[in-house]
């Protein structure tokens, strides 16, 4: 009998990813990795190369010709409906028929014996077109009429213009915030092996295994208990394997259906980031008006997003816009409006953050406006716009801010990063040296969690115990490297109190767990978590009654101690336990289920309660500028984030490093850029720049704070931390603004647009110094 | 003598002797299909991403070396007479994990994972270089390596960690270099090799002799040096490139010798294989050198096939016509020699007749007064094509500037000297005016294009801002770090 004072993994320890030493020796297999069942084909995708067409003719005769081909797919293939919108706009088709709506859009598929074949096949299709006049950017979409691809929203609070025109300083601007591409390292994936009837079973990298199974399902024209979707890991997912891997999914199904073969799908780099959505650029028109102490008196926000040539999921991502155009401020009267444009571009799609962060840097592009119009350092402008007691407490869609504590948590950082003092020997720096300059910025985040479509808010798990005391663990989220499995299992294990190597945390499958939702939305341990916890509570009342039965004890005598059971006076190993409660038929499995409480959203109103809590963070980032090149570096960078109690701080730490660097990236280097004709230019790593080491901060202090409970019943009292500190990213640009500023002596707002490319660096010094 | 017509090499610890290799087979496509060793991951196929780093051990004349290189672009037929060490080699046959491994694990440096075999690599290739990185050189050697998942912070913790797990010494590519040494020499045969099928024919010339009468049989074959850029023709375009003719494997064409008042470098040199002699003569050049490309690409790319791809956008071009390198070609017997600034006719024509091939480029070394700068900006510092590259070489005599040779590259369609610029310095004082009046000439020198990586006005304006800030760098009356390099 193990003799242990605690148990191994318990929650709110550093317990290492479950997978780690599986991927520090390459023997964690992500789907292209596992081993194809005999006589497998592979499947590659034609795409269009014209942005806007109607489609006239289509001949694959060279493409079915080619060597080791087997067939095509085209929409005349499809069983079921030719449609994958997730919202169920019926706007997305798998293949079009009539129009091409974007340069890269999927027009057909070549099944062949090799990849390679497919791929050469794919490039023999003669497709006729008449083409189309074509909008890439919201803008020019606007003005040549085209519509909204979904529902736009508005939120308003209070009455903007008599606040307008009674503000002492109102300021007019136009911001534009460009998107991003995923570059999760393990591109979009899937494999299909057909099954009896009308079976089949797809394993994939999806963060969405529910939805891809019912596409599949409504694809191929069958109940959605006709098909199971797998995913063991994802190499990365970002949001860009929510609703984007459906089409993968889809056409390696209706291939292997067709033809009675596994097939496999990967489209490569180029593919994938042609033919997959992105983080939605947004042109942003704000209108602040404010006192003469910087504090806001009123807000009006038009959020014009480029969301491609369907709704996707660009509903939801703008209205998350508007959610966090608030950042942390509070707006005495606001109107706040999203455009969803559609546009000739790939779909738009979700990416960590989800519509959030374009909305934070709107608030703090006017709280910068506000900081160089008053000449106040914008540190004292953001504070004095916090949300405070009753009053300044509420939202532009009517939420109460309940759990504020930014004024701790920015005070802290204020201090431990020594932020007033190296901002005035910046300025000092500054004044001497002609060409590299310095700048200093300290930025908040609050963020909403839950996902605001209210019924996307429930997991459900399930739990095994074998008459071992071995414990199998299954639940509705995905791992795509955030520690979502480790953290379930911690829960599992602290809740069984058994060492965490007892549990074997098994893949995501539709056949376990039902109907679940994307893991999403900074969710997976909120939601998974819970569902695992009411598993596992299910078993142990059985247990417990079982105990105090046999035993004759009260049933609060019968206690699970690390790695044992206390029935009384009656020690047992844990596998005792287990065997004795099976041998007297209890069961020893259990689904579980959970729902956030609390939350309602009224959407045609604009208000409610969308959000359970908020978390909430902040970074300090200091950069320097090269005014001959707008090259720039930053030196240092300070974090303190709020994770509530946290399950895990090694791994949440994990998170807030790498969402901080990708929210610098999205801001800094990583530049998506069309050509006049639609074609995206930037589709691989050699032309689409994410952050290196080298391009991390000099000195990077991250800490968690440490001191954060949630005030709600969450598991274990700790926080979402999947997106929240991408927005940490947003300190990097505002110092860069800082520094162009200071060539103007900081009486103007550079007004940098995102990304901060070195070029707009030195478009925009360029700009201050001739003062234009 | 009769060809060999197998490529013969050790994966880990087997020997593979392959009989048919066709020119277009990667060295990955091999690993993950046809050895099922699925560790190492394809994420981009073109090089940038190190998720597919694998170690290549060759046995040169300074004895066994290994480097991390990209498998993706890495043709399989050029890892003949080679050692290929792939992540599955490193993990211990109890099962324990390598030293790299452990510290990666105990510092939290994998989240999705899926880059994780390829920063292994890479560290490992450090940790048996330089058993105590700094940062500094972390960063350098992670050049190549992309993660999206951790911000790289717990991956640089692991990476000073490695030796409280091990020591270079104890690792097993130290403990069996003697044996591999044997076995690799054993590989070792003088004979051409002559492989894969007709329409994708793989040759490996026997010597510099034999690659000049290879080419005189296959006059337009592809000349494949380090692939940086042939392994994308394939990989990304799907262009045949056969038949090909392989140049990694000569020794000869990989010397890099002083020679008088001259850096003589092969061809076939790869940017890392110059950079110790470059250091030493050219120290201006060091900085920039780590800029080319990640670690995997400076140790497969090779300056010869920098210059002979004849992009408008390579990095070595710029910085050796300022320079004034000279290179040699060859045909048969014959050779030539012509300034590099000459060999660019246009974009994608280059002063290379068939059958012909760039044997060596001769760089002379300026004299300890001259003035040098190699200037490289682009979207991110670090593994990326310029916007702007610049080299710049003057003479300073009596305050009067003399001998100046500009060259930049992503300014034109070929690398190229702004005369106009250098004519407007030439015999005039060394002084801001003067540079000012190079910068406006420099208009008159370019008609920079528009694209993703830089707009047209930008890259002029960068491009003067070059030119300025030479001048202040250079200059003694400036008191304040000019670029960020130097801060």
């Amino acid at each position: 009998m193990k003799d242990a004072v605690s148990i191994t993994g318990l929650a709110h320890t550093d317990r290492i990813h479950d997978s780690a030493a599986k991927h520090v020796t390459g023997r964690a297999d992500y789907t292209d990795d596992v081993a194809l069942p005999e006589g497998a084909l592979h499947a590659y995708l034609g795409l269009s190369d014209v942005a806007h067409a109607r489609i006239t003719g289509m001949d694959l005769s060279q493409v079915l010709a080619a060597p080791g081909v087997v067939g095509v797919l085209t929409a005349k293939d499809i069983p079921g409906v030719n449609d994958i919108s997730p919202t169920g706009l019926h706007d997305e088709p798998v293949f079009p028929t009539e129009t091409i709506q974007f340069y890269g859009q999927p027009l057909f598929a070549v099944i062949a014996e090799t990849r390679d074949q497919a791929r050469r096949a794919a490039e023999l299709a003669k497709v006729r077109y008449d083409p189309l006049p074509h909008a890439l950017d919201p803008i020019t979409a606007r003005e040549a009429g085209y519509p909204y691809v979904t529902a736009p929203l508005t939120l308003k609070r209070g009455d903007v213009a008599p606040a307008q025109a009674e503000a002492p300083h109102r300021i007019k601007g136009r911001m534009q915030v460009g998107g991003q591409d995923h570059m999760y390292l393990e591109g979009q994936i899937a494999f299909a092996i057909p099954g009896e009837d009308d079976e089949v079973s797809v394993h994939c990298s999806t963060q969405h295994p529910s939805e891809a199974q019912h596409m599949v399902a409504h694809v191929l024209g069958v109940p959605s208990n006709a098909v199971v979707v797998n995913v063991r890991r994802m190499g990365g997912g970002f949001g860009g394997k929510e609703s984007q891997m459906n089409l993968f999914c889809v056409v390696a199904a209706l291939a292997a259906k067709k033809w009675g073969r596994a097939v496999k799908i990967r489209p490569d780099r180029d593919q994938d980031m042609t033919a997959t959505g992105k983080r939605h650029d947004f042109v942003i028109d704000y209108d602040v008006a404010f006192d003469t102490e910087g504090r806001i008196l009123a807000v009006e926000g038009d959020f014009a997003a480029r969301c491609g040539f369907s709704a996707d999921l660009s509903g939801p991502v703008t209205d998350r816009a508007l959610f966090h155009a608030d950042n942390a401020y509070f707006y005495p009267a606001v109107r706040l409006q999203s455009h969803p444009m559609k546009t000739n571009t790939v779909s738009n799609t979700a990416f960590r953050g989800f519509g959030g962060p374009q909305g934070v840097i709107a608030a703090e592009r006017m709280i910068e406006e506000i900081a160089y119009a008053l000449g106040r350092d914008p540190l004292d402008i953001r504070k004095a716009n916090f949300y405070g007691p009753p009053g300044r407490d509420v939202t532009p869609y009517h939420q109460e801010v309940e759990d504020n504590i930014l004024g701790r948590l920015v005070g802290e950082l204020e201090e431990s990063a020594d932020y007033r003092q190296r901002r005035a020997e910046i300025i000092e720096f500054n004044e001497t040296s002609p060409v590299l300059r310095k700048g200093i910025a300290l930025t908040p985040v609050k963020f909403g969690i839950s996902f605001t479509a209210t019924w996307f808010n429930q997991a459900g798990a399930l739990v095994h115990v074998y008459n071992d005391g071995s414990i199998h663990l299954n639940h509705g989220g995905t791992e795509m490297g955030q520690g979502l499995n480790t953290k379930v299992a911690q829960v599992v294990a602290e809740a069984f109190q058994v060492d965490f190597e007892r549990i074997r945390i098994t893949r995501t499958t539709t056949e376990k767990v039902p109907n679940t939702s994307a893991t999403a939305a900074s969710s997976g341990s909120d939601l998974n978590g819970m569902a695992a916890l009411d598993a596992v509570n299910q078993i142990k009342a059985r247990l417990v009654a079982f105990a105090a039965e046999k035993w004759g004890v009260a049933p609060d005598a019968v206690l699970f101690r690390p790695n044992q059971v206390h029935v009384g006076a009656e020690v047992l190993s844990f596998d005792e336990f287990i065997r004795a409660a099976y041998m007297a038929r209890v069961q020893l499995s259990a689904a579980g289920f959970y729902k956030t409480p609390k939350i309602h959203w009224d959407r045609a109103k604009g208000q409610g309660r969308p959000f359970y809590y908020f978390a909430y963070g902040a970074a300090c980032s200091e950069v320097t500028i090269d005014t001959l090149t707008g090259e720039y570096r930053v030196d240092r960078t300070d974090i303190l984030h709020d994770v509530g109690r946290s399950l895990n701080p090694a791994l949440d730490r994990g998170q807030v490093e790498g969402a901080f660097i990708q929210g610098m990236g999205w801001l800094t280097t990583e530049e998506l850029w069309w050509d006049k004709g639609g074609r995206l230019r930037t589709h691989a790593p050699s032309t689409y720049k994410i952050p290196l080491a080298s391009d991390r901060p000099r000195v990077f202090n991250v800490a968690l704070a440490d001191w954060s409970e949630n005030r709600e019943l969450t598991i274990k009292r700790s926080k979402a931390v999947g997106e929240p500190p991408f927005m940490l990213g947003i300190s990097v640009f505002e110092a860069l603004s800082m520094a162009v500023a200071s060539v103007a002596d900081y009486r103007e707002c550079p007004r940098l647009d995102a990304p901060a490319t070195p070029e707009r660096v030195l478009m925009a010094v360029t700009r201050l110094q001739a003062g234009r | 003598m009769t060809h060999r017509s197998t490529i013969r090499f050790i994966l880990n610890g087997r020997d593979i002797c392959l009989p048919e290799v066709g020119a277009s087979q990667t060295l990955l496509d091999f690993l993950r299909l046809d050895q099922r060793l699925t560790g190492t991951k394809e994420g981009c196929a073109e090089g940038d991403c190190g998720a597919c780093t694998v170690l290549v051990g060759r046995l040169g004349p300074q004895g066994l070396s290994y480097a991390p290189v990209n498998a993706c672009i890495r043709f399989l037929a050029s890892v003949d007479g080679c050692h290929v060490v792939t992540v599955e080699h490193l993990a211990g046959r109890d099962g324990r994990l390598h030293p790299v491994q452990q510290a990666m694990v105990d510092h939290h440096g994998s989240q999705c994972g899926f880059c994780t075999p390829g920063f292994v690599m890479s560290l490992y290739a450090l940790w048996m270089q330089v058993p105590e990185p700094t940062e500094a050189q972390v960063d350098t050697a992670l050049q190549g390596n992309l993660c999206r998942c951790t911000g790289y912070a717990p991956i640089i913790r692991a990476a000073q960690a490695i030796s409280r797990h091990g020591t270079p010494a104890a690792d097993h590519l130290s403990t069996e270099r003697a044996a591999i040494t044997e076995r690799l020499t054993a590989l070792k045969d003088p004979r051409r090799v002559v492989t894969g099928p007709e329409d994708n024919r793989t040759i490996l010339p026997a010597s510099v002799d034999d690659l000049a009468a290879c080419l005189l049989d296959h006059p337009n074959a592809t000349i494949v040096a380090g692939a940086t850029d042939v392994g994308l023709w394939v990989t990304k375009f799907l262009r045949p490139i056969g038949p090909a003719i392989f140049t990694g494997h000569l020794d000869e064409m990989k010397t890099v010798v002083q020679d008088g008042n001259s850096l003589r470098i092969g061809a076939g040199a790869s940017y890392s294989e110059c950079q110790t002699m470059l250091s030493r003569h050219l120290p201006h050049l060091d900085a920039y050198w780590d800029r080319i490309g990640g670690w995997q690409v400076r140790n497969m790319g090779t300056v010869g096939g920098n210059i002979a791809n004849g992009s408008p956008i390579g990095d070595t071009p710029p910085v050796l016509i300022a320079l004034g390198a000279e290179i040699t070609l060859r045909r048969g017997d014959a050779h030539r020699t012509l300034p590099l600034e000459a060999f660019f006719i246009d974009y994608g024509k280059q002063d290379r007749e068939p059958g012909e091939f760039v044997e060596s480029i001769r760089v002379p070394l300026p004299r300890p007064d001259d003035r040098n700068a190699a200037y490289k900006i682009s979207k991110r510092r670090d593994e990326d094509i310029s916007s702007v590259a610049v080299g710049i070489h003057m003479r300073v005599t009596g305050g009067i500037i003399g001998n100046a040779r500009i060259a930049f590259g992503g300014m034109a369609a070929t690398p190229k000297r702004a005369r106009a610029a250098e004519a407007a310095l030439n015999g005039q004082p060394w002084t801001r005016e003067s540079f000012e009046a190079a910068a406006r000439a420099l208009t008159g020198d370019f008609t920079p294009l528009s694209d993703w990586r830089a707009s047209s006005a930008y890259r002029m304006q960068a491009a003067q801002n070059l030119l300025r800030r030479f001048h202040m760098e250079h200059d003694v009356a400036t008191a304040t770090p000019v670029r960020l390099e130097a801060f």
